[in-house]
């Protein structure tokens, strides 16, 4: 049986096996130094949330603790990679990566465009996203759609430990600047992972539950209540719903969610980012224009509401969509079958 | 306990199998079976089958209900005379308490399953069944691992230590293949074989790892009590180049799946797990240089470049061949290869992986072969 271990655990052993193996991976971020056996003031946290912890004692210098100032280091991990070094950089939460949008989008998005296929920017940011956590509005959003709207740019969100190693090993390694959002209330879970360095191909969705009668497409966190939505739809309707984890948001898996909802003729989407132009969006829009013929009812989405992430406890539960509220989203999809 | 009544129960195919799901009776209540009859379907997480009544009399009672996951053992129905009086049914199903596995329930998640040591040939993993002085080693196929023998290893340990191996640059061993070669392969189960301390054993290989149990048995002959090649590779020229260099090139479900449906008879046997947990393994860095560098090293030019047929009939050492008729990756016609001295048995229905798709009748066949 292959040994289990955590999100949190997975991502730092990626990051270990990838500054093992090439030389020019190295992190930069804020207080990512310390743990395991680090001395004096190097035997820190590791990390805002011990993602990095015990990375300085093995590979020391080449884990970079910058001044609080996203737009700095950003910028430098971006110049590094251009230059020729595999940078990571930990930007704590995505909500603060407003400061940075010029480097992002303006110069590691297109660089390689701008000098004509000559320049490639292998940095990869990795970033805390989604609500739950109680950290209120300013450090609980989940900014995917903004960054999946630039040409140029990769963007990844696993939901499992298992993605988690092989899609960062793979963003370590590809050419391009990806964006790594990294569910904080996903950081607890464990499945089987194995030891050896492994790859996960970027553009690949997972069926995660095969089913004939409803596609469920996700990401991060809501994989999990789609797939608590699709047990109880299985056990008190006798509905069958597939399950997609996308794992890559762009590119996307176009043809793996095409063809199921081809197959079941309904598509629910869920998304924990905003309504209005969110992947949620893009999804429905893209199946109503590609596969109309085959859908039976109209594409429902299932996202958070059009407002800042609340700070209340009980606003916040309601906020991020439920197990509840996609069974109700797939009876939409179900109903209009049936007054038909 | 009335003996006159017999549980069917969940089985327990291979040493990762802890539920099944129960897909489909294939009898009815009040049918007659018999030993051996087909009487119900499940899925494992790897590959769908069929029980087989261990017992003659009447399905007496349906327990298990079809698209329900069970654990390991749990009652699924009965099997008794019809003399048997119903009440006497009705209690035994009432008192059926799921024996506790023979790890122990709270021991299942403690103790390792498999095991790793150090070779050589670098870090090999095996499972290891049974126990006894009659060592039985399992070598599976080119991209293949010890899970190729979920249907086997059990059932053989009943007749001495079953050892199931991972070769070099499969499963969870280590990748590093030094020299893409039968005889590297063979040296590195004998150098297993020194690892784990068994002198001699009966060496059962599938496909590629057929030919590395004759290797083996050839240059070691005081090691190897008995050969079994199950589908095996060395007994001839032809093979499917085409499925062994799709198999190493393959990077995602849709590209694998028509692959490993040619090594069934039964193409639906491929589900999804199976075909993620080896989409898990050709991603793990180093296989894919270990697949292809045996490709070519193995079969260049598309045919096989050792055969030693002629060899290990030759020999002394007793073999046993068995074959599934609609074998689509090296022909069935090679079950013949080592002549009358041979026994030799081709079945009907199967496909490659005979040993997964007719197990039953596999394992009766390997016990016959051990047992002596």
């Amino acid at each position: 049986m292959t040994r289990k271990i955590s999100y949190k655990t997975a991502i730092n052993e990626a990051l270990d096996q990838e500054m093992t193996r090439d030389p020019s991976v190295i992190l930069l971020g804020e207080d990512i130094v310390g743990g395991a056996g680090a001395p004096g003031e190097a035997d820190a946290w590791g990390g805002v949330l011990g993602v990095t912890k015990g990375l300085y004692a093995k590979h020391g210098d080449r884990l970079l603790d910058t001044p609080l100032s996203e737009s700095a280091y950003v910028g430098a991990a971006i110049g590094a990679a251009a230059c020729g070094m595999r940078p990571v950089a930990e930007l704590m939460f995505i909500d603060f990566m407003g400061v940075c949008f010029d480097q992002i989008f303006n110069q590691a998005a297109k660089f390689r465009y701008m000098f004509g296929g000559k320049a490639k920017t292998p940095v990869v940011i990795r970033t805390m996203v989604g609500a739950g956590f109680r950290a209120a509005a300013q450090h609980s959003q989940m900014l995917t759609p903004i960054f999946t709207h630039i040409p140029g740019l990769k963007v990844i969100c696993p939901s499992n430990a298992y993605d988690a190693k092989g899609l960062l090993i793979q963003s370590i390694r590809d050419d391009d600047p990806v964006i790594f959002c990294e569910h904080k209330n996903l950081y607890g879970s464990e499945c089987a992972v194995p030891t050896e360095s492994y790859t996960i191909p970027f553009g690949e969705a997972n069926i995660v539950r095969e089913g004939k009668d409803v596609t469920i497409v996700s990401y991060g966190l809501t994989v999990h209540r789609a797939l608590d939505a699709a047990e109880s739809l299985a056990r008190k309707d006798r509905i069958e719903a597939e399950v997609i984890d996308l794992r890559t948001l762009s590119p996307i898996d176009w043809d793996t969610v095409m063809e199921s909802v081809e197959k079941t003729g309904r598509l629910v989407v869920v998304d924990e980012a905003h309504p209005r132009c969110s992947l949620a969006c893009d999804i429905a829009a893209y199946a109503a224009q590609h596969v109309f013929e085959a859908l039976k009812a109209a594409p429902q989405m299932v996202t958070a509401p059009h407002t800042p992430t609340p700070f209340s406890p009980s606003l916040e539960d309601i906020y991020i969509p439920s197990a509840d509220a996609i069974v109700a989203a797939v009876g939409k999809t179900i109903a209009r079958v049936k007054a038909a | 306990m009335n003996p006159n009544i017999e549980a069917i129960v969940m089985p327990k195919w291979g040493l990762s199998m802890s539920e099944g799901k129960l897909t489909g009776w294939l009898k009815q209540v009040g049918a007659k079976v018999a030993m051996g009859d087909e009487i119900l379907e499940v899925e494992t997480d790897k590959i769908v089958n069929v029980l087989e009544a261990s017992a003659t009399g009447t399905l007496r009672r349906v327990v298990g209900e079809i698209g329900v996951i069970y654990p390991v053992k749990t009652l699924l129905g009965v099997v008794a005379n019809d003399d048997v009086p119903d009440a006497e049914i009705d209690a035994f199903v009432a008192n059926y308490a799921t024996p506790v596995s023979d790890e122990g329930e709270g021991a299942v998640e403690a103790a390792p399953r498999y095991e790793f040591i150090e070779t050589p040939y670098g870090r090999l993993r095996y499972a290891k069944r049974g126990e006894g002085d009659n060592a039985i080693i399992l070598i599976h196929g080119f991209g293949g691992d010890l899970d190729n023998w979920l249907f086997n290893i059990e059932t053989l340990a009943g007749a001495g230590t079953v050892y199931a191996l991972d070769l070099p640059g499969h499963g969870q061993s280590d990748k590093r293949i030094a020299e893409p070669s039968i005889d590297w392969l063979a040296s590195s189960v004998v150098a297993f074989m020194d690892a784990i301390g068994v002198k001699s054993a009966h060496l059962i290989g599938h496909s590629m790892g057929g030919a590395i149990a004759m290797r083996a048995a050839l240059d070691q002959p005081s090691r190897v009590k008995s050969l079994t090649l199950i589908a095996s590779a060395g007994l001839g020229q032809e093979i499917n180049i085409d499925y062994l260099q799709g198999f190493a090139a393959a990077g995602s479900r849709k590209e694998l799946k028509p692959l490993l449906e040619q090594l069934f008879n039964d193409p639906s046997l491929v589900n999804r797990q199976l075909l993620d947990d080896v989409l898990k393994y050709k991603r793990i860095d180093g296989v894919e240089t270990a697949l292809r560098g045996l490709a070519d090293g193995l079969f260049h030019g598309g045919w096989q470049s050792a055969v030693f047929a002629e060899e290990v009939k030759a020999s002394k050492i007793p073999a046993l061949v068995i074959w599934g008729e609609a074998d689509r990756i090296i022909p069935s016609a090679h079950a013949a290869s080592l002549g009358p001295n041979a026994k030799s048995e081709v079945l009907a229905d199967a496909g490659h992986m005979v040993q997964m798709e007719k197990a039953n009748r596999v394992n009766e066949l390997l016990l016959g072969q051990v047992k002596s």
